[in-house]
């Protein structure tokens, strides 16, 4: 038994690694991009617990501790909060138990939108370059002219329209970044289409519909992963600057742009209002934008 | 060329069509209207200032007047800036924000393509890496982050060099004064400067393993000729195409710079014609933005087509 076991695993061995294992060997040897992972998962665990991990709660407010520093915090400060590690806001608030629940809001908005606009670049993208000929060129003309539209500044517009809704905010901004996805998508099915195995299955009496889901999109995953990973700190960030000109998420809740915009207001007096969400927005920005990068190198080996 | 010029030109009407319109509509799905204020309007004065404003026929023929007028040229009047009419109030923005954004945007070009060429000359090499991380920075930190970071540490701290009191003023216009221009251009440039200096780099290193640099080197050209020459042209394609994108971008974060710094751009009448319902206000910026960007587009466009001779002029 033991001695067919070693045989199965040496010829197993002889069989080659797929493209995906070689890709993963080359994320896992990637180290900005390792550190990156878990960077982000700390941040998402402490997102995701932040109930758990201060005795406050995020709108708890307390107008004895007015902007008060954190006790460790080195320089001259007015007042200091005992058992506030980040110190309070404008109001009172514990800033760290804010800072994890603006993380829930970004990173819900970021993974949201991002799905919404992988949703509708994938499908769009892979209708486009299967359909090819002239459905192709009509629905690529359309992007085209989106494309040219200033779109931040209908998204702002229809912030304002829909009165800061929170649900529309991930609709809006995940309509906004599917270009991108359409065009690299339509790209990869325009090559992949000419490929034996699709002929294979139109043979075999496949429809469009099937080839489309089963056969093309499978096929464009690398790409698209790539992308999504570099399109969540961009809706992070689009988040952030609509709440920072007041036009995104609303109090009580909150969210990193929020936090910013109140902690530029008081900077003067209290910057650590500024400095702790911005550092967290920043380092979860990096880490997403490895990520990205890691991946790309890993799944695209002629670069190297 | 010429013709291609003119369908490209041709082809950028619809796109402002679709703009106005879809602009235009959406402003009005808005609840509330721009005349909505905390003290109400007797019946009959808010019958007669509608009137006036044409808002009380059909959203449609509101649609087809604006339309007609827009095609004169006529933005028609600003509803919560009393006495001024939109295109007066662009006119006093306008000069401030394109002034604003063609120096972050020339500052961003010029150093991003040297700090793209130094990398690319160097690659792989620490050179390469620390330009490349700092550029990684610049990606990363928002506008709305580098703006009061960079108030609070040249403005409210002041730093103090060799004696030399470094401090800036952290707002404020003072008829474009260079120092009130310092804070806000760098914010506006740092990011744009990281993204050319990354794109620069990718087509830079792809272009010196091409044959006829090759040929260059052989020849025995000195490095400088070689990358201003023969390189320069080449890799500096993808970076034209970028240029409406950059301009796009620009102007978003002109929304955010305009603001922190009170600078008295038209970026400001955006945000504040979008929060009290401004319509005429907000779709004239908007026209205003769309065009320029549209203009940039087709003039990147042009300027491909004559530095790539593989565009097919179709």
């Amino acid at each position: 038994m033991i001695a067919t076991g070693q045989t199965l695993k040496a010829v197993e061995e002889v069989k080659g690694r797929s493209l995906w294992v070689d890709a993963r060997r080359r994320l896992l040897r990637n180290r900005a991009a390792m550190a990156s992972l878990v960077i982000l998962t700390l941040v998402a665990a402490l997102a995701v617990l932040a109930p758990l991990l201060s005795p406050f709660a995020y709108d708890e407010i307390n107008y004895d501790i007015i902007a008060c520093a954190p006790n460790w915090w080195p320089a001259e400060a007015s007042c200091r909060a005992a058992g506030h590690i980040f110190g309070t806001d404008a109001v009172g608030r514990d800033l760290f138990v804010r800072v994890l629940f603006g993380a829930r809001v970004s990173l819900a908005v970021g993974l949201v939108a991002t799905l919404v606009s992988l949703l509708i670049g994938v499908l769009y993208g892979a209708t486009a370059g299967y359909l090819g000929g002239r459905i192709d060129n009509l629905m690529m003309r359309i992007v085209d002219v989106l494309y040219s539209l200033p779109f931040v500044f209908f998204v702002i517009i229809l912030m304002v329209v829909f009165d800061r809704n929170f649900i529309l905010l991930f609709v809006a901004i995940g309509a906004v970044e599917w270009l991108t996805m359409a065009r690299i998508v339509r790209g990869q099915t325009l090559s992949i289409k000419q490929k034996e195995f699709i002929e294979a299955a139109r043979a075999a009496g496949v429809g469009s519909l099937g080839i489309i889901t089963r056969h093309v999109i499978p096929n464009v995953v690398g790409p698209v992963m790539v992308y999504v990973t570099l399109t969540v700190p961009g809706v992070i960030l689009t988040e952030s600057f609509l709440s920072f000109l007041g036009l995104g998420i609303q109090e009580p809740l909150t969210s990193w742009g929020v936090l910013i915009s109140d902690g530029a207001d008081q900077m003067e007096t209290a910057p650590w209002m500024l400095l702790f969400p911005a550092l967290f927005m920043a380092v979860t920005l990096f880490s997403f934008n490895f990520i990205g990068d890691g991946l790309r190198d890993a799944l695209d080996p002629k670069d190297r | 060329m010429m013709r291609y010029a003119l369908r490209r030109f041709l082809g950028a009407i619809p796109t402002l069509f679709v703009i106005v319109t879809l602009a235009f509509f959406m402003m009005r799905a808005a609840p509330g209207g721009p005349f909505d204020s905390q003290r109400r309007l007797p019946p009959e004065v808010e019958r007669n200032v509608k009137a006036a404003y044409n808002l009380d026929k059909p959203l449609t023929q509101q649609y087809l007047i604006y339309l007609g007028k827009l095609a004169h040229g006529d933005l028609g009047p600003s509803y919560k800036n009393k006495d001024f009419t939109v295109a007066q109030l662009i006119g006093t923005g306008l000069p401030v924000s394109a002034r604003l954004g063609l120096t972050a945007m020339s500052l961003a070009l010029l150093l991003g393509s040297l700090l793209g060429i130094s990398a690319a000359l160097k690659q792989n090499r620490w050179q390469d890496y620390s330009v490349m991380s700092v550029a990684m920075l610049g990606i990363t930190i928002p506008t709305f982050v580098t703006a009061p970071l960079l108030t609070l540490v040249f403005g409210i701290y002041g730093v103090t060099l060799f004696g030399h009191d470094l401090s800036l003023p952290v707002g404020g216009w003072n008829g474009g004064a260079w120092r009130n221009m310092i804070l806000p251009v760098t914010v506006l440039a740092l990011p744009q400067t990281a993204i050319v200096a990354r794109m620069m780099r990718g087509s830079m290193v792809e272009v010196l393993r091409a044959n006829y640099i090759r040929t260059a080197r052989a020849k025995g050209l000195p490095v400088r000729r070689i990358v201003l020459g023969h390189a320069l042209r080449a890799a500096a394609l993808p970076l034209v195409s970028y240029l409406g994108p950059a301009l796009a971008a620009i102007l978003t974060g002109s929304l955010i710079v305009e603001q922190i710094f009170g600078l008295p751009g038209i970026g400001r009448y955006f945000v504040q014609g979008a929060l009290n319902r401004d319509y005429t206000l907000v779709l004239g910026v908007v026209i205003c933005y769309a065009a320029l960007i549209i203009l940039l587009n087709f003039l990147a466009d042009m300027m491909v087509a004559l530095l790539d001779p593989r565009v097919r002029l179709t």
